[in-house]
């Protein structure tokens, strides 16, 4: 029987499966359903910088919105006196969360300034979290911002934050960074005990009827393993930390092939929304069945065997690879 | 425990301790007493207790009828229970009170007495309401300050239990109920030192229970039911005892003495006046003032004045009393005096007769009436009632605090007299409604009440108008006691602070600065450069007073520290950095504190930017440097135009400026009928900024008019030659309409009356293809474009109206170029009721007479100075009235009962003027059809034509048939309200109205809240919404109002959204007017009462639709008739989530934030309503109607 252990940010895992923070840890019922599935760990959904600040001023404005101006409604909502803005209830949860479940359970923060907000991170570890993940996710449309001052920043605020909590922190970066390597080791170096490629933006679409801009969520494919499991390979064993790759991970083989790249786990989100958590379940059979049928001892021995240091022409990995592919295309019947 | 000092209003201090010691209240918002119950209401939500440690149950009724029902089961099962009312909610209640009082029950009913509507309704305090029911058999104890309303809630509980006779505590409405004043709060102790729980278990014992059956409630017969009323003598006679005996037992506890008459006064006065309630404490404090200054006067102020103890009265009355006036809140009407005149008249009548009373002389009683609807009473006017009582033959039957140049009741009096303290500082504040002003105010009360050994009060008050209105704070503190329920006269307040400055050019605020006070401005303009922006007047002042002149732009602070338009918290800072009321670091320190406390609950990024604005208020506060002379040649604008009527200009005018008071009683009309049309003098100028049209991209699809909440916007078809004589910024293009080819076409924008809440852009769906943000109008700033809009609406105006008999209806666009007969409300901008009101306007205001329910509709419909019902060029409109909440159902039938009747009588007398008419004329009236505009039109004429012909007939029935003629012209009767109408307190005669057959039309804005009491449950409010008295989010679905109305198979009922379906909602409206018969229209009116931003309410409404949570549907019983399926669903399968319509609104959010596993649960529920509706009227819209053919 394979060994599917691996470890990620000093967690020792029972295999590389990892629930990324999405909606599929807004219930309890459903992480527990993940643990049955065998899924190894969980990132809990971001509790994010905007939405706490947001949802603080939205709630003001509107408790006070045409309150104490005409005699007969001085105003027009019940003061209930007590409401779970910020963090509240989000720690609640994952506190729920930890009782409910042994599996690791990695909390998740979203934001890019270095306001009192990081402070949340504290509570997340004391709420139980064994471990953080950060998520900076930030669009530079501003000209005058440079990215030197930008990556200054997230180093900035990764040391921040690190500097709150004892757990083991992850990093999860945008795929939209010039110098993407001199990034990484940035973080590492402020801090970062591990790093999760990529964010996945949900870009919004054009509504060409009404000429509007609408939210447009759609699911990962498989097709998008290729951009982070490209960076993985890159990176392994040049930066010396851990690696979660995570966007298109659906089926045993994507995760195969995160491991080979150097990543520590591979986090799946898109699959066990659209399956069902039990879809790990079977993913995990068939991860076990390629690796006995392909005669793998463990998911260790496989970690980085595909990786840039370990190909025998990592030139396939880089600018090169672009060629081979528009070559290919035009073979293609 | 330790007694604590708080600084609150009157109904919180009544509430406090009403909830600590009853078991049960239930309730009904009325104003002013409606945060009584909603704070009963909030403390039993969070689980606080009353004094033996259970949290009372409170239930919120239908009706203030219904609450008193609940109240007497209550009671007569057993249970503590009160209820909080006022006004038409108290004499709802008397039936219910006589039967209370009958059975000899102990409860308190804590009342913040209100006008009772009479020519017009009034939501000010006097005392009608509570004179109204002095004839059930209650105990009536008065308050005349929060302190007392605190006091009095206990005594009067405590008093009841003992003497088994029910007690009315009322207090004044508003003076008391909305006053905040530093107290001290009655601990648990004190509550329970004063209820002996001995008392409280007689009453439990009392109760009906099948394990000790009695009969109550019987039917007695002419034998005994006299003996039966009379064997409770003996109960009132010992009441009066019993209550001083509470009283000398709460001032053992609490230092506080009372007694049923207390008098203040000279010893040896000759002149005494007699008064309740918070004038009390004016005469009280005038009296002092008086009797210090060497004058033998007096004042009784009466605490119990039912039972009425003559006894007592003369234990205060000052023997050497030569002149008595009694003050009446109240009037009535061809009595021979006010209730406590004739108490006082027949006390000394009964006095004389047993003399028991051993006065030195028979003193001379005069009786004269004060502040009805919140008139100020102030010191001037009791000086004047005893400068009165000096004269040979005094006044009777006077009025004080008007100027009655009809009847010549009323008393001079010298405005200029004051009794303040010289140390008492006096503030007052205006501020524009919502900015803030009003909350920042009651927090700096509380600062200094509660953070300084100083007394403070603080009283407020507001606009008529729901939109862009002004907030006066009047704020009193000092080391002395202030005894003051009046509001701060002219030339005495030391600050003067004006929070917008439009203010300045509109009103004369700095009269009210007393020389060397100070005046701070938030300016949109630098120190330097304020000056010259200033109107004249206000440099007068400023120059002639010596004013210390500070500015600061609060507006841009504001907006630096991310608070909008809130400018409070800037505001307040600089009040206490100038006033110096506490010294600067400690003042801001408690601001701080206070806004932690304030804002806390909602977040750290709340408090955070409010600290912002606290840090930087300071830094922007100028000292303005005055010059010598005033140089300005702008002056203050004139409340209306001089091309107003003279009604306007010489009634209306003075109220719109704040100078009503000063009006004489001869300029009021003397049945409470105004002339409709005349908000259109007042122009407000409210909006910032104003939709802009941009002919390039106009479609002409009239949305943007169809949804227009204020009538602001309107399109016009015309000759186009008439633009020859337009403004030259005057906008037009070639009309697309294919009734009007050849001619031209413009949108116009009121630039001075619209509110600019852009729902004219929301609905707006032409865009610029090149740039999609810009639509056909858009939203641009109002002053640059003021003066040439306001000349191009003008030019506008008088563009003829297009002949109505030319347009379809049937479609949107043309349905627009029907003339509104409902413009410029004072509604909230952005309103969701007013378009399908304008609508109705539009469609049938020329011929409608609407019976309004009182709400936010007959508010905004009929609250004075001016009034937004009009009438079009030929003189005719919408007739418009509101009797009462209730009745409005019925109120409107009696509409169509008269026009049915008149027009039965007209056709009888008809036929019998074959031969003066001519057979022709008679048959055309006869047989006339309305259906169309031009039929209506046709008919018009024949009228006038037989006007003319009978117009100078002797004969009677000629005569008679010319005063019906009229009638033969099809009216439209609208019975307008909201879901608090419609779904609680008038649904009975709802109900029966619907079932009654007759042709009305009932259109019910639901907004599923009480709006105008602000936003209390209704049963129209849906499954998980937070609302007042439904704080934990409503548990159980929305009543389906329009199923039950379908139930009848003969009433037309349509539900419609406007922003969901313009369409939908015209034709709704069209087919319940055609239809012969009942019909009922539930419209979705977004409301600010959803905590959304009202731009969005249109969007809202569309998903509410999409969502499933609000169904688009017609019946119509023709249908039926027909062997069709009468219903027509007219919206598609839900095909969004619930929560995405939800969620946007802060009243389902809140609860995601206050209790998400409910809200969870909640949601889930509303999932089911959603989907088992549209299963439900799906199934119902595929059944079958034909079966009478087979």
């Amino acid at each position: 029987m394979a060994d599917l252990t691996t470890t990620y940010l000093g967690l020792k895992l029972k295999n590389p499966l990892v629930a990324s923070a999405s909606p599929l840890s807004e219930k309890v019922e459903t992480v527990c359903a993940l643990e049955e599935a065998g899924i190894a760990a969980l990132v809990m959904y971001s509790l994010f910088e905007e939405q706490i600040i947001h949802e603080s001023l939205e709630l003001d404005h509107y408790l006070d919105y045409g309150a104490e101006s005409f005699a007969e409604a001085l105003t027009y909502l019940p003061n209930i006196g007590r409401y779970s803005i910020g963090p509240g209830s989000y720690i609640q949860h994952l506190r729920r969360v930890k009782e409910a479940v042994t599996i690791p359970v990695i909390g998740s923060l979203n934001g890019v300034s270095t306001g009192g907000w990081i402070d949340y991170a504290r509570m997340i570890e004391d709420a139980g979290a064994d471990a953080l993940e950060l998520n900076i996710y930030y669009l530079s449309f501003d000209p005058k911002i440079s990215s030197a001052e930008l990556e200054t920043t997230y180093a900035n605020l990764v040391n921040n934050v690190k500097a709150k909590i004892n757990i083991p922190l992850a990093v999860k970066i945008s795929p939209f960074l010039t110098g993407m390597a001199n990034v990484c080791q940035r973080l590492v170096e402020a801090g970062a005990d591990g790093l999760v490629l990529f964010n996945r933006f949900y870009q919004p679409d054009f509504d060409l009827e009404e000429l509007e801009i609408v939210p447009n969520l759609s699911l990962s494919t498989s097709q998008e393993l290729r951009m982070p499991l490209r960076w993985i390979s890159l990176l392994y064993g040049r930066i010396q930390t851990d690696f979660a790759l995570t966007t298109g991970i659906h089926t045993a083989e994507d995760v195969l092939k995160a491991m080979m790249a150097g990543a520590n786990v591979a986090m799946m989100a898109s699959e066990l929304l659209k399956h069902g958590p039990g879809r790990g379940a079977e993913i995990l059979a068939e991860l076990e069945a390629w690796m006995t049928e392909h005669e793998y001892e463990s998911i260790k021995q496989m970690q980085g065997s595909m990786s840039a240091q370990a190909m025998h022409e990592p030139y396939a990995l880089r600018r090169s690879n672009y060629m081979k592919v528009l070559n290919s295309f035009k073979y293609l019947p | 425990m330790k007694r604590q000092m708080v600084t609150i209003d009157g109904n919180e201090a009544t509430a406090s301790v009403a909830h600590r010691i009853n078991e049960i209240c239930a309730i009904y918002p009325i104003t002013p007493s409606s945060n009584m119950g909603e704070l009963a209401d909030e403390w039993s939500a969070l689980k606080r207790k009353n004094i033996w440690d259970t949290v009372p149950l409170v239930i919120e009724m239908q009706s203030e009828g219904g609450a008193a029902g609940a109240v007497h089961g209550a009671l007569q099962t057993g249970a503590l229970t009160t209820t909080f009312t006022a006004s038409q909610g108290l004499l709802l209640m008397i039936p219910n009170m006589f039967k209370i009082a009958g059975e000899l029950t102990s409860t308190v009913f804590h009342v913040s007495a209100r006008t009772v509507a009479t020519h017009a309704l009034s939501i000010f305090g006097d005392h009608s309401d509570v004179m109204a029911v002095r004839q059930c058999g209650w105990g009536m104890l008065s308050s005349g300050s929060v302190q007392e309303a605190h006091d009095m809630a206990v005594i009067a509980q405590a008093a009841s239990l003992e003497a088994r006779v029910p007690f009315l505590h009322f207090f004044d409405g508003f003076r008391t109920s909305h006053e905040v004043n530093k107290i001290e709060q009655l601990t648990d102790d004190d509550l329970h030192a004063m209820i002996d729980d001995e008392l409280v278990r007689a009453h439990r014992a009392r109760a009906l229970s099948p394990d000790h059956p009695v009969i109550r409630g019987t039917a007695q017969n002419p034998d005994v039911f006299f003996q039966a009323r009379e064997n409770a003598n003996p109960y009132y006679k010992a009441c009066p005892a019993i209550v001083q005996k509470a009283m000398d037992k709460f001032a053992k506890l609490t230092g506080r003495a009372y007694h049923l008459f207390d008098y203040i006064g000279a010893p040896d006065a000759e002149r005494v006046v007699v008064v309740m309630a918070s004038g009390g404490e004016t005469a009280e404090a005038t009296v002092k003032h008086l009797v210090e200054r060497g004058e033998k006067v007096g004042v009784i102020r009466v605490r119990l004045f039912r039972p009425f103890s003559i006894e007592h009265f003369f234990a205060a009355l000052p023997k050497t009393v030569k002149h008595i006036a009694v003050l009446d809140r109240t009037k009535e009407p061809g009595a021979a005096g006010e209730p406590l005149y004739m108490d006082i008249v027949t006390a000394l009548a009964e006095a004389q007769k047993v003399k028991t009373f051993q006065l030195f002389s028979v003193p001379t009683v005069t009786g004269g009436r004060y502040g009805l609807a919140s008139k100020e009473f102030t010191p001037a006017m009791v000086k004047a009632v005893f400068d009165e009582l000096e004269k040979p033959e005094p006044k009777n039957h006077f009025t004080v605090g008007i100027n009655d140049d009809v009847s010549h009741t009323s008393l001079d009096y010298d405005p200029a007299f004051s009794v303040e303290h010289p140390e008492t500082i006096r503030c007052v504040f205006f501020g524009l409604g919502a900015d803030g002003t009003v909350g920042a105010n009651k927090n700096s009360i509380k600062i200094i009440g509660e953070e300084t050994d100083n007394n403070a009060q603080g009283y407020f008050v507001y606009d008529s108008k729901k939109s862009g209105s002004m907030t006066i704070s009047h704020l009193r503190f000092g080391p002395k006691p202030i005894q003051a329920p009046y509001l701060i006269t002219p030339h005495t307040a030391n600050f003067v602070a004006i929070h917008q400055f439009g203010f300045l050019e509109r009103f004369d605020i700095l009269k009210y600065a007393q020389p060397g006070a100070v005046f701070l401005l938030n300016s949109i303009y630098a120190p330097e450069e304020v000056w010259h922006h200033l109107p004249r007047e206000v440099q007068e002042d400023i120059i002639k007073k010596k004013l210390k002149f500070y500015v600061i732009n609060a507006y841009d602070v504001a907006q630096q520290a991310g608070m909008g338009e809130r400018i409070n918290t800037i505001m307040q800072t600089c009040f206490f950095a100038i006033s110096g009321v506490l010294p600067r670091d400690q003042a801001i320190k408690q601001i701080k504190k206070t806004i932690r406390k304030t804002y806390g609950k909602r977040g750290e990024a709340v408090v955070k930017k409010n600290y912002e604005a606290v840090d930087q208020s300071l830094a922007n506060l100028h000292e303005v440097k005055t010059p010598e002379k005033a140089s300005s040649s702008l002056t203050r604008r004139p409340p209306v135009p001089a091309q107003a009527p003279e009604f306007v200009r010489q009634v209306l005018g003075p109220m719109i400026a704040f100078e009503g008071d000063s009006l004489p009683v001869s300029a009021m009309p003397k049945d409470g009928t105004f002339p409709t049309g005349t908000t259109q003098w007042e122009k407000r100028n409210i909006a910032l900024e104003i939709p802009v049209w941009e002919p390039d991209l106009c479609i002409q699809c009239g949305k943007c008019i169809f949804v227009c909440p204020h009538a602001v916007i309107r399109h016009k078809v015309y000759e186009t030659g008439l633009l020859k004589h337009a403004p030259v910024t005057f906008k037009s293009l070639e009309s697309k309409f294919k009734e009007f080819p050849g001619m031209a076409y413009t949108v116009q924008v009121a630039p001075e009356d619209c509110t600019g809440c852009s729902l004219c852009i929301e609905a707006c769906p032409a865009k610029d293809k090149s740039q999609v943000g810009r639509k056909a109008i858009n939203m641009a700033a109002q002053l640059p474009l003021r003066e040439a809009e306001a000349a191009n609406w003008e030019f506008f105006l008088s563009l003829p109206e297009v002949d109505r008999a030319l347009v379809n209806p049937g479609a949107v666009k043309n349905s627009q170029l029907l003339e509104p007969l409902f413009e410029f409300s004072g509604a909230c901008s952005g309103c969701g009721e007013t378009p399908y009101v304008k609508l109705v306007s539009q469609l049938f205001g020329e011929r409608a007479i609407i019976a309004n329910a009182t709400g936010c509709s007959s508010i905004f419909g009929g609250n004075l100075p001016t009034t937004p019902w009009s009438f079009n060029k030929a003189g005719r409109g919408p007739a418009w009235s509101n009797s009462l909440f209730e009745d409005n159902a019925e109120f409107g039938l009696g509409f169509r009962l008269t026009l049915d009747k008149h027009n039965e009588f007209a056709r009888e007398l008809l036929t019998q003027f074959a031969k003066e008419l001519g057979q022709d004329l008679v048959d055309g009236l006869l047989d006339a059809e309305q259906s169309s505009e031009a039929g209506i039109a046709s008919q018009r004429e024949r009228v006038e034509i037989l006007k003319k012909k009978l117009g100078k007939s002797s004969d009677p029935r000629a005569r008679n048939l010319v005063s019906v003629a009229d009638s033969l012209v099809e009216k439209s009767v609208w019975i307008l309200g909201g879901d608090g109408w419609a779904y609680d307190i008038g649904y009975g005669g709802l109900d029966h109205v619907l079932a009654s057959g007759r042709n009305v039309n009932l259109l019910v804005m639901d907004t599923e809240v009480y709006s105008n009491t602000g936003g209390q449950a209704s049963k129209a409010t849906p499954r998980a919404a937070v609302a007042k008295f439904a704080a934990q989010g409503k548990g159980l679905p929305k009543k389906d109002l329009g199923l039950i109305a379908m139930a009848y198979g003969y009433v037309y009922v349509a539900r419609v959204a406007m922003g969901a379906s313009d369409q939908h909602t015209l034709r709704a409206f069209l087919e319940a007017e055609a239809y012969d018969g009942p019909s009922l229209i539930i419209a979705y009116s977004h409301c600010i009462a959803h905590g959304i931003d009202m731009v969005k309410g249109l969007e809202q409404q569309k998903l509410a639709v999409q969502s499933g949570m609000w169904p688009l549907y017609r019946y119509d019983p023709r249908l039926a008739a027909a062997g069709k399926n009468p219903l027509n669903i007219d919206y598609k399968e839900p095909s969004i989530p619930v929560d995405q319509y939800m969620y946007n609104e802060t009243r389902y959010r809140m609860l995601v934030q206050s209790d998400e596993q409910r809200a969870e649960m909640l949601l889930k529920e509303a999932r089911q309503d959603a989907k088992k509706r549209w299963q439900f009227y799906s199934q119902m819209a595929a059944m079958h109607f034909d079966e009478e053919k087979e």
